[in-house]
Order: structure tokens, then sequence, then C-alpha cells
């Protein structure tokens, strides 16, 4: 076996904290793109800008500037918010932003926006006389939305989702730069210890490709999944 | 600039954070960033260009290590690549007395290496579904008016290759952009290092970053303009009429 001069568990352990915080921060982009592309396809004007506003500023801006922020804005403005609770209700509450949380809020937050033009594209993709017959079989909004608007829009969006999910692991090593420990961090600690660069960042850099690989086949295993009922060229 | 920065000095009164000399330092920071990304896209797309050509060869001797350069450097994070161009030569014995000196003593080589092949790989892919992406009867055609290889090369499929690529060649742009972020974290002083060192400086997070935030969105807006005239120039014969 590769001799890790004894860094091997702590890169194990620093493997488990980027797929923990890919998949956490998996889970709240898909939940806020969903919301912001519902808010953008809504006939609220107001809820329409909101979404507009944020996935075009978030788009425009790189992730690691934004994650500067939140990891050094985010408990100050915290703070502020807190302080002022704590002077109107003479309460004396406190809330720390952990780094892994603020981590997975900033991916989250930043991938929710790519999320959103995905999930908006796929939405406006899906023919509106599915939703019509299915409301014309009674079925409520919410009904609909679940049974036929959900699924068939996934069929739509599973290829652009899987891209950004993708560009979502890579930038989990930005985390590193800011102070948590992932396999990157592991690694970059190791090299300039041991001054052995390729034993550690090669064996990182694999350990990316085997998620990506594995996350592949989950991703065709969802796409038979959803391509149900449809003919397509290849399968 | 220093014309400039004294023309705004007074309206900087009673600020302590954007001072001449901080506005100074984020527009060298600008500077590093847009040369670094310029100087990589530009070699990028250079090595880009025949690499996609051998992506589409039929022999997999020429496309087979093509298509693991492009897994590789697509699969793996840019700052893992940046680490290894970074650290990789450094530790090598004798590296500082050889001529290769001047690679690791400036961050900026590495920088470049790394950024170079990333977009490399990246517009590789994007310049090969192109190809791919070329109608059958345009190649029979040209074989018929008995051009060779390259020639149907030169005159139909690049041509048109490079306008179907251009949209998704804007996106990669951007994202270049702003990849070089993670400059800063080999001790380039680059557009978030500015911002940084001025974070660091006066321990404000908000307005250091926010600021540069707009700066990125503000060159990120004009780089997505540039792309969308020189779509609507490019690609007027496929407007629906």
């Amino acid at each position: 076996m590769l001799d890790f001069q004894g860094y091997g568990p702590r890169l194990l352990e620093g493997a488990w904290l980027t797929a923990e915080l890919a998949v956490l921060s998996l889970v709240l982009a898909l939940v806020l793109g969903l919301l912001a592309a519902s808010a953008k396809l809504s006939r609220s004007w107001v809820l329409k800008s909101i979404a507009t506003i944020y996935s075009t500023a978030i788009r425009g801006v790189p992730e690691l500037v934004l994650m500067l922020l939140l990891f050094y804005g985010g408990q100050i403005g915290v703070n502020v918010v807190t302080d002022q609770i704590n002077a109107w209700y003479g309460t004396d509450l406190f809330i720390n932003l952990n780094p892994f949380a603020a981590g997975v809020i900033t991916l989250g937050v930043i991938y929710g926006a790519y999320m959103c033009e995905t999930f908006r594209g796929a939405f406006l993709a899906v023919d509106s006389g599915q939703i019509e017959a299915a409301r014309a079989y009674g079925m409520s909004h919410w009904l609909a939305f679940r049974r036929v608007r959900f699924p068939l829009m996934m069929r739509h969006a599973l290829p652009g989702l899987n891209n950004n999910w993708m560009v979502l692991l890579k930038a989990t090593a930005l985390v590193s730069i800011i102070g948590l420990t992932d396999m990157v961090r592991v690694a970059d600690q190791a090299t300039k210890a041991t001054h052995q660069p390729f034993l550690f960042l090669i064996p990182v850099g694999i350990g990316y490709l085997v998620i990506t690989t594995i996350s592949e086949v989950g991703v065709a295993w969802l796409r038979r999944r959803y391509d149900t009922g449809f003919k397509t060229g290849g399968a | 600039m220093e014309q400039w920065l004294a023309h705004v000095a007074p309206f900087l009164s009673g600020n302590d954070i954007f001072t001449p000399a901080t506005l100074a330092q984020y527009w060298d920071g600008m500077v590093t960033t847009v040369q670094l990304v310029f100087v990589a896209l530009v070699v990028g797309i250079v090595l880009a260009v025949p690499l996609a050509i051998g992506r589409a060869s039929r022999s997999w001797l020429i496309s087979g290590p093509i298509w693991v350069y492009t897994y590789i450097f697509r699969g793996t994070p840019l700052l893992i690549q940046l680490y290894i161009a970074y650290y990789g030569f450094a530790f090598v014995p004798g590296v500082q007395d050889s001529w290769f000196a001047f690679f690791i003593n400036n961050p900026l080589y590495p920088a470049l290496l790394s950024f170079t092949l990333n977009t490399a790989a990246y517009t590789t892919e994007i310049l090969y579904g192109a190809i791919r992406a070329t109608g059958k009867g345009e190649i029979e055609a040209a074989r018929a008016y008995g051009m060779s290889s390259f020639t149907t090369y030169r005159r139909i499929i690049l041509p048109s290759a490079f306008r179907r690529a251009l949209p998704a060649y804007g996106n990669e742009v951007i994202f270049m952009l702003h990849a070089s972020a993670i400059a800063s974290a080999v001790t380039i002083t680059d557009l978030t290092g500015a911002a940084y060192y001025v974070y660091a400086r006066f321990y404000s997070p908000f307005p250091a970053f926010i600021f540069v935030a707009l700066v990125y969105m503000l060159l990120s807006f004009s780089i997505q303009g540039g792309f969308h005239l020189l779509e609507k120039h490019m690609l007027r014969h496929l407007k629906p009429a």
C-alpha cells in the first residue's frame, strides 16, 4: 500500500468532509433553485424580480469571493442582527456560525442560482397540455405538480443538474482556502510538511474522479427513471 | 491612472477604506486578473483547436490520450491543478540553480500553466462537440468537390464549428474569469487578493468584498455583452425568420 506518512486517516476524514459538504450543499441548492425558478415563473412581479436579481447577481461573481464574504462577513452580519434583537427584547441571543455551516450555506446559495436557471428552462419545456390534462382530471395544483409537472420537468433538467453538480463538487475544494479541513487542505498541509506534493495531491485528484464516476452511475439511473415512457435514440 | 486617482480623491474624503491607495491596489489586482485570464485563454484556444481535431479522429491512438487529458483536467478541481503546478516542481532538489528557477520563483507561471491546461481541456470538449455536430452532407459535398481533409477542415468544418461553439465558449470565458480568483491562494495579488488585503488591513469584510464582487460582475457582464454582440453578428443566419 501507499505510505501516506501518517496522513492517511486525515485524508480519509477530509474526503468524508468533502462528500458531506457536497451532498448537503447540493440539497440546499436544489431547494433554493426550485423555489427561485418557481418565483421566476410566477405571476407576481415582486417574486419575479427578487429571483432575477438573485440568479443574475450570484452568477456574475466568483464563488471564492462570495465565500470570503460569507466567511468573514457572515459572523459580523449575524451579530448585528442578534445584537439588535437583544437590544429590542432584552434577550441574550448569540448565534455562532461555524465554518462548516457557512460552507454549506455559501455553496448552496451560489449553486441555487445556477440550478434556478436549469429548472426554469426545464419547466418551460414541459408541454402545457400535460398540465391542462392533469387539471382536467381534477388534480389539485399541488398534485398536478407532484405527479405530472415535476417528473416531466426532471427529464429536461437532469443533464443541466448533473453539470451543475459536477461544478459544485469541484467547487468544494475552495473551502480549503477558507480553513475547512477538506481533503484538499489536508493534502496542502501534508505537502508543505513533507515536501512531497505528488504523494498527496494526485490521490486527492483521483478521489474527485472516483466521486464523479460514482455519481455518474446514480445520474444514469435517474435518467432511465425519468425517461420512462419516452423513446430515446440510444438506449 | 494616477491622474484619475488625484481626480477622485476629493470624493473619497471621510472614507477610511476607499482611499486612492486602496483603489490603486484594486486596479493593480484587476490588471493582474485580466492579464492572467487573457493569456490563459489565448494559449488555451491555440492548444484546443488541434486537440479537438485529434479528439474527433477515428483512430483511438490519437483520440484516446486526448480524451484522458480532458477527462482528468475537467474531472478534478482547478485548485488541485494549481497546487500541483505550484508545489510540483518547487521541491525538486537542485531546481533553484537550474534555468527553471524562474518558474518556481514567480507564482504567476504555475498559475498560468494550470489555468491554460484547464481551459484548453474545456475548450477542446466544446470544439469537439461543435465539430461532431457538423452536418454529414456538408462534409460529403466538400469531398465531392475534391477537397482534401485539410481543406475540408479549413474551409467547411472549422468555420461553422467555431460559430456553433461561440455560446458555450462565452460561458467558458466567464467561468475562467471566476476561477482565476483562486490565484490569490498562491500569493498572487489579483482582484480577489487585493480585496483580501483590504479586508485584512481594515478588518471590514463587507466593503472590501462587495466592492470586488461588483467589479467581477461588471467584467462578467461586459464579457457576456461582447459575446452576445458577436453571436448576433456571426449567427445571424440561424435566426428564425
